[in-house]
């Protein structure tokens, strides 16, 4: 008897382990800097490129950083929902235009909608790197303190702006 | 004639072959080959399964540039994989250090080989113990029956 529950036992317990393994997206690479000052930059602004801004003015407000480029097929996906977002005044959005030609991101912005309060133009992809961007687009949200709490790799979905990030802002801006 | 034309056509097409890579000014041939050494070992975090030295997505370009710029600069190897590191996380490592997380990663193969090795060797006593077991006297003479009777024909 005992030869025959071993193999089953054996061969159940390899199906949990990779039915577990099935669930997990191998995409989605954890970011170390959750919990971690977010990486300081200082970046001309998209519309206007001699005014300059740096993560520092945000600091004592939470704010959404999300990282998108008009080449971006995902970025024109989740464009709608970062909308969304902005329309309920939750939240400052930052918008990082991550190696994009600055006439192409402004066509882009008045055909699809702006949500961001201001859009810094990373044109080199250097400030990406600081923030272990891999995958555009990506999401991350700030802390008063300026620690990163959250990051999405990949387009913002319903479920996780609803699940996820809206009520780590409510959180977030209480604490 | 044919072949000496094959040969100077090939010739023509190496500096094209060579163009679809960057091209990097060592000021020190040991850089090149600690360059080489690095982007060999760290992981193109869009293909994942390739390194930077394989890979042509933009991000593998965009990262060979910054290992080439910070070991033109001066930084040791262990500066530029605890830069990636403490962007990327231990998954830009081919060899990402022991760790809890990492344990299993580590530990599992052969941990899967004892097991192996174990099942094997008691698999096999079990095989032996098996075959020893003795015939009884008619069991044997009719053994030897017929194996006298296949020594015959073999004859």
């Amino acid at each position: 008897m005992v030869r025959y529950i071993i193999p089953l036992v054996v061969f159940i317990l390899l199906v949990i382990l990779l039915s577990v393994g099935l669930q997990k997206d191998p995409r989605l690479v954890p970011s170390p800097l959750i919990g971690k000052p977010a990486p300081a930059f200082e970046l001309p602004v998209l519309g206007s490129p001699d005014q300059s801004f740096n993560q520092q003015q945000m600091l004592g407000k939470v704010w959404l950083f999300n990282v998108w480029a008009s080449w971006c097929v995902a970025c024109r996906s989740e464009h709608p929902l970062i909308n969304d977002l902005a329309s309920l005044k939750l939240v400052e959005i930052i918008g990082l235009n991550y190696k994009d030609a600055p006439s192409d991101a402004q066509k882009w912005l008045n055909h699809l909608g702006n949500p961001y309060q201001t859009s810094v133009m990373d044109s080199n992809g250097r400030v990406g790197i600081d923030w272990g961007v891999y995958g555009v687009p990506e999401t991350f949200l700030v802390d008063k303190k300026g620690i990163i709490r959250f990051k999405q790799i990949g387009p913002v979905t319903q479920e996780v702006l609803q699940d996820s990030i809206i009520p780590l802002i409510k959180q977030l801006q209480a604490e | 004639m044919a072949r000496i034309l094959f040969l100077l056509a090939l010739f023509t097409f190496v500096p094209c072959a060579q163009a679809a890579v960057e091209i990097n000014q060592f000021s020190d041939p040991q850089h090149e080959a600690r360059y080489k050494k690095l982007i060999d070992e760290l992981r193109c975090l869009v293909c994942q399964n390739q390194n930077l030295a394989d890979s042509n997505a933009e991000l593998a370009q965009d990262l060979r540039a910054q290992v080439y710029k910070m070991i033109e600069a001066g930084n040791s190897d262990q500066e530029i994989i605890d830069f990636m590191v403490m962007r990327y996380g231990d998954f830009v490592l081919y060899r990402p250090p022991f760790k809890l997380r990492t344990a299993m990663l580590w530990a599992g193969p052969f941990l899967l080989l004892i097991f192996g090795i174990g099942y094997l060797v008691i698999y096999l006593r079990r095989q032996t113990r098996k075959t020893e077991t003795k015939l009884s006297t008619d069991e044997q003479q009719q053994a030897n029956a017929l194996l006298g009777m296949q020594e015959d024909e073999n004859k």
